[in-house]
């Protein structure tokens, strides 16, 4: 029955047939042999190793067996039947143990040797183990094959018998949050551990991670993102814990690591063959070994290697035809990805880091929770993310790897297939004309199109009169688009451009987003942009440090401050000099100092050798030229002494400058100096719109320049002038006179209550001076004047205080955030001696 | 003696997300090495195209760092200024490998070359 093919390669008559060895009876290495027998049947004596005690199965599937969706059997591929059927020989739970080239045959574990014609190596990946103390323990396991979700269940299943076991899984990635999604299936207490900010960060951007992190929230796991595992504890030789490189401990009977895989290449490396992160191969899956050929994880294929199913079929194609004698070459593929938890819908393909010349598209639906985002670049789909909705995800794919273009549907593309097919996206108000009059516009607030029509009709002539008059869209935002549509169609060209917005990322403006945060219970970051529909995946250096403040400000001691979110000198509690180092403010309370204090900015300064210290404008002292590495020691030497950040960086309370008032000067009328040192007391270290500055004169004379600042007090006789809204600067202008008090404590108060009403109510970067020219004075005097309005504000000042007046400098000093400030390491260009770690 | 051409200078852990760290080099420049909050890596010189800023404190986004002295865009790739801003940084080729980062010790010594041969 030979081909007389192999005749006229040359080969006797009667010869046997081609011995082919394959190394891993997994996914590849079966489809392989499938491929090629679907090809040429009778070309080879086939035998497959396969490390695993079993035959091959769908290894994809483990997830559904692990959450009770599926049972083994189901998944099942190849059956004992298959490998009979075509003669193959499976040598299962024997592992390949090295490849003798010379001879052409492979060692198994048993002993067993297998000479070879052609060898195949499927050896697929290896999880990968991070190397913390603990990792041996009995109860840490990885997620890779069957032997593994058997271990997960077994400890389910005790947990289960003691009323509820903890399982901590290590890695947010697809693999690790599929696993939690199984262990919480099955009754577990579900941990997971995430090194970075954001869930699936290869797949997903910050807001689909987010949306993920919420709902697996609301599913009972607890998920920490941004935690670094130290240690894996144990009690008795078993798993009993881990803990965090903060401290925190988390109680587990199991952990599951799932960081990531390396390609599985011991074998191929021992025997010499090119190895660089996988197996090298050429386009025909040849490896740097003519006789040896390789498919599956293992491989490294133009710099590339793959950890999902989809490249390995097409590796597999072009393996079989090469063997088969009709090589059509294997020339990479582009994968997408989704997640196997039911209920969660969740797509990503393509690169959507961004860059130059990348457009996003970004579509929003609160109420269902769908978050759309598809990337072009030169009118080509580069990606797209896709969350709650991912009916479209096949279709953008497909786009993207034919790489067609799409100027012609642009925008209707993120509307999906079905619309951007359909007749209306030449003119996207003609598809809004065709609507009835009773077709709703604004679900938030049930308002019809018929509505907004005669609302417009009647005087509303832009977005923003729109939302004041009828409410339609003045809520999530999400039917902007429409109204819009709705003026231009009624209007024709005399849409009037409302206030501005915020910044290109939204509709809305710094007001509207202020009062929505409060209004609808907005908490983080990325659930303002999903509730009020951003039209940027994670918004720009505009939004983000406006709407951290804003959070920070609605939601004291609740809100956690994003440091992304912050200009470098908010970051670094300190100012950036234009040589890059930085300069350092201590607090000087209401400019008093002490020869303690003195001392001690002394000592720094040549401890440190600062090139220059200078007295500035706010009565305190300014050292400069401080390396960033030195920042911390600087500012522990500092606290030693008892001083605190003077925040000469930030958004936030600068100084109270005094003079020295009725305690030494012959025309003071009050301790102007015991009364600044009293408010900066109570001030200091809270954030606010832009930066705040106070002083406090001891009479008319004004020494201390208190018409000029954010809030001014000016001593008199009879009790205190409080001034409000001064600017120094560029543009000069002297305070507004707020009101007249007759005692300290009436002056601190009704301080923390404007500042307070100041903090509410300003717009991010907007200083006292120009809100008040843009509110009015009267409206702040008005606010102020209500019944009780001053204690409202003055005590929801005070309990924001409790957890701002936490010294940044302390905590740095103490070892928060070091990596920001410490050297990786230092590098001398001799060899032997190369590098110190840090 | 010899040495491999890749310099491992530690573990992916010690560089926190959407921030950079620096490597003094004595007698060269110093570097940048950068961690994206997509998870790259990318390491360039430690000095802006415009006036010297030092990039590893700027904000960083996408594979973009923002100069914290005047805002200039820097892409981390090309090391080249982004929009309408003209210069160019030093890009080092980086490797991460089982968790560790790793330069290309013939660019990280600048002239390396000669002080390998020494
Ligand atoms: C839980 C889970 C869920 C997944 N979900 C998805 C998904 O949704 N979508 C997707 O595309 N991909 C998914 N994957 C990835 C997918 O399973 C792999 O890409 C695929 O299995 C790789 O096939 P392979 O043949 O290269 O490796 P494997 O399927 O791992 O096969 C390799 C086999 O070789 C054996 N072996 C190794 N060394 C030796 C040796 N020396 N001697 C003998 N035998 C050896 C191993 O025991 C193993 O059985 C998932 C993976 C897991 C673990
Ligand atoms: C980013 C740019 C700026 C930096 C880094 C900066 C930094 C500083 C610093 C460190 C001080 C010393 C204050 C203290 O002791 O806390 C100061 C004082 C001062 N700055 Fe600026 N400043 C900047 C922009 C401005 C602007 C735009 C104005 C005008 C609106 C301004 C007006 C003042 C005034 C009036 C003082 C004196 C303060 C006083 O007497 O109380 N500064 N500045
Ligand atoms: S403001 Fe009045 S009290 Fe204060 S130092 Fe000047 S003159 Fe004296
Ligand atoms: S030095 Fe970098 S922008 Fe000016």
């Amino acid at each position: 029955m030979n081909a007389p093919m192999n005749f006229e390669e040359g080969k006797p008559a009667g010869q046997v047939r081609e011995r082919l060895v394959v190394i891993g009876n997994g996914m590849a290495g079966c489809r392989a042999v499938e491929e090629i027998l679907a090809r040429d049947p009778g070309r080879f004596d086939v035998t497959i190793f396969g490390a695993e005690p079993r035959v091959n199965y769908n290894r994809i599937m483990l997830s559904p067996v692990l959450a009770g969706e599926k049972t083994f059997d189901e998944i099942v591929i190849n059956t004992r039947e298959w490998y009979d059927d075509n003669g193959i020989t499976l040598v299962s739970g024997d592992k390949v143990e090295s490849i003798d080239r010379e001879h052409k045959r492979v060692v198994a574990a048993s002993g067993r040797i297998e000479p070879y014609d052609k060898l195949l190596i499927a050896t697929g990946s290896d999880p990968f183990i991070i190397p913390v103390p603990g990792k041996d323990l009995d109860g840490v396991v990885t997620f890779r094959d069957l032997d593994d979700v058997d271990k997960m269940l077994a400890a389910a299943e005790a947990g289960n018998a003691k009323g509820g076991g903890n399982a901590v899984v290590i890695g947010g990635g697809l693999l690790g949050l599929e696993a939690a999604h199984g262990l919480n299936l099955r009754g577990m207490n579900v941990t997971v551990i995430h090194l970075m900010p954001t869930l699936m960060e290869r797949q997903l951007d910050e807001a689909a991670g987010w949306l993920l992190k919420t709902e697996l929230e609301r599913r009972g796991q607890t998920i920490l993102t941004g935690a670094n595992t130290k240690e894996i504890i144990g009690k008795d030789g078993k798993v009993a814990g881990v803990r965090l490189e903060d401290g925190t401990e988390i109680p587990a009977d199991i952990v599951v690591m799932a960081v990531g895989i390396r390609p599985a290449t011991g074998l191929a490396r021992e025997a010499g063959l090119e190895v660089e992160r996988g197996i090298m191969v050429d386009d025909h899956m040849v490896t740097s070994d003519p006789a040896i050929l390789s498919v599956g994880e293992c491989v490294q294929h133009r710099g590339m290697c793959y950890g999902l199913v989809a490249p390995l079929w097409d590796m597999c194609r072009a393996l079989a035809d090469f063997v088969t004698e009709s090589p059509s070459g294997y020339e990479g593929s582009v994968t997408s990805t989704k997640l196997k938890v039911s209920g969660i819908d969740l797509f990503s393909a393509g690169d959507f880091s961004g860059g130059e010349g990348c457009e996003d598209i970004v579509m929003r639906d609160a109420s269902r929770g769908v978050y759309k985002r598809v990337i072009v670049k030169d009118s080509k789909v580069l990606g797209a993310v896709l969350y709650g909705d991912t009916a479209d995800g096949s279709w953008y794919f497909d786009l993207m790897k034919k790489g067609e273009d799409v100027s012609d549907i642009r925008e209707a593309l993120i509307f999906g297939q079905a619309f951007a097919s359909g007749g209306a996206l030449a003119d996207p108000n003609a598809a809004v004309a065709a609507l009835s009059d009773d077709a709703e516009i604004c679900g938030c607030n049930g308002v019809s199109k018929g509505q907004v029509v005669s609302c417009i009709n009647g005087g509303a002539h832009s977005l923003d009169a729109v939302r004041s008059t009828c409410k339609a869209s003045a809520s999530c935002g999400s039917c902007t688009g429409l109204v819009e549509s709705l003026l231009a169609l009624t209007l024709g060209g005399e849409v009037e451009s409302g206030p501005k917005t915020m910044c290109k990322c939204t509709s809305f403006t710094h007001g509207d987003v202020r009062k929505l945060i409060v209004e609808k219970g907005l908490k983080e970051i990325p659930q303002v942009m999903q509730e009020l529909h951003w039209t940027t995946p994670d918004g720009c250096a505009s939004c983000r440090p406006a709407l951290n403040y804003y959070l920070l400000c609605a939601w004291p001691g609740e809100y956690e401050d994003d440091q992304k979110s912050r200009f470098v000198n908010e970051r670094m509690h300190a100012n950036i000099q234009k040589d890059g180092t930085y300069s350092v403010v201590p607090r000087m309370w209401g400019g008093l100092t002490s020869p303690k204090e003195l001392r001690a900015i002394a000592d720094v300064v040549e401890k440190f050798n600062a090139p220059m210290v200078k007295v500035t404008g706010g009565q305190r002292l300014d050292i400069f030229g401080i390396k960033k590495e030195d920042l911390p020691a600087v500012w522990a030497d500092l606290n030693a002494a008892g001083m605190v950040s003077g925040h000469a960086y930030g958004k936030s309370l600068r100084t109270v400058k005094t003079c020295v008032g009725s305690e030494w000067c012959r025309f003071g009328t009050q301790d102007s100096t015991g009364l600044g040192v009293q408010i900066e007391r109570m001030t200091w270290g809270s954030w606010m719109p832009h930066k705040f500055k106070i002083a406090v004169s001891g009479c008319p004379r004004n020494c201390a320049e208190a018409t000029i600042k954010d809030f001014g007090v000016v001593c008199v006789d009879s009790g205190y002038e409080l001034h409000i809204a001064g600017n120094g600067g560029i543009k000069v202008r002297a305070t507004d006179l707020l009101c007249k008090v007759e005692t300290e404590e009436e002056a601190l108060d009704m301080c923390a209550a404007f500042i307070q009403f100041y903090r509410e109510d300003a717009y991010y970067l907007e200083r006292t001076a120009p809100w008040v020219e843009r509110v009015g004075l009267q409206y702040v005097k008005d606010a102020l004047a209500e019944e009780g309005a001053v204690e409202r504000y003055a005590a929801r000042f005070h309990y924001s205080q409790q957890f701002m007046q936490d010294d940044p400098w302390a905590r740095r000093a103490a070892g928060e955030h070091e990596k920001l400030h410490q050297h990786l390491a230092e590098v001398r260009p001799f060899p032997a001696s190369q590098m110190e770690n840090a | 003696m010899m040495i491999g051409n890749w310099l491992d200078i530690g573990p992916i852990t010690q560089i926190e997300p959407g921030t950079a760290r620096t490597l003094p080099v004595i007698g060269g420049e110093e570097i940048a090495v950068f961690h994206t909050m997509r998870n790259e890596f990318f390491a360039i010189v430690n000095t802006c195209p415009h006036k010297q800023g030092p990039l590893s404190q700027g904000i960083v986004h996408g594979d973009v760092v923002t100069c914290p002295l005047h805002n200039w865009n820097i892409s981390l790739r090309s090391g080249k200024a982004l929009g309408d801003d003209e210069g160019c940084v030093p890009t080092i080729p980086l490797k991460v490998d089982a968790g560790r980062i790793y330069l290309l010790r013939s660019a990280v010594i600048g002239g390396g070359d000669q002080a390998e041969a020494a």
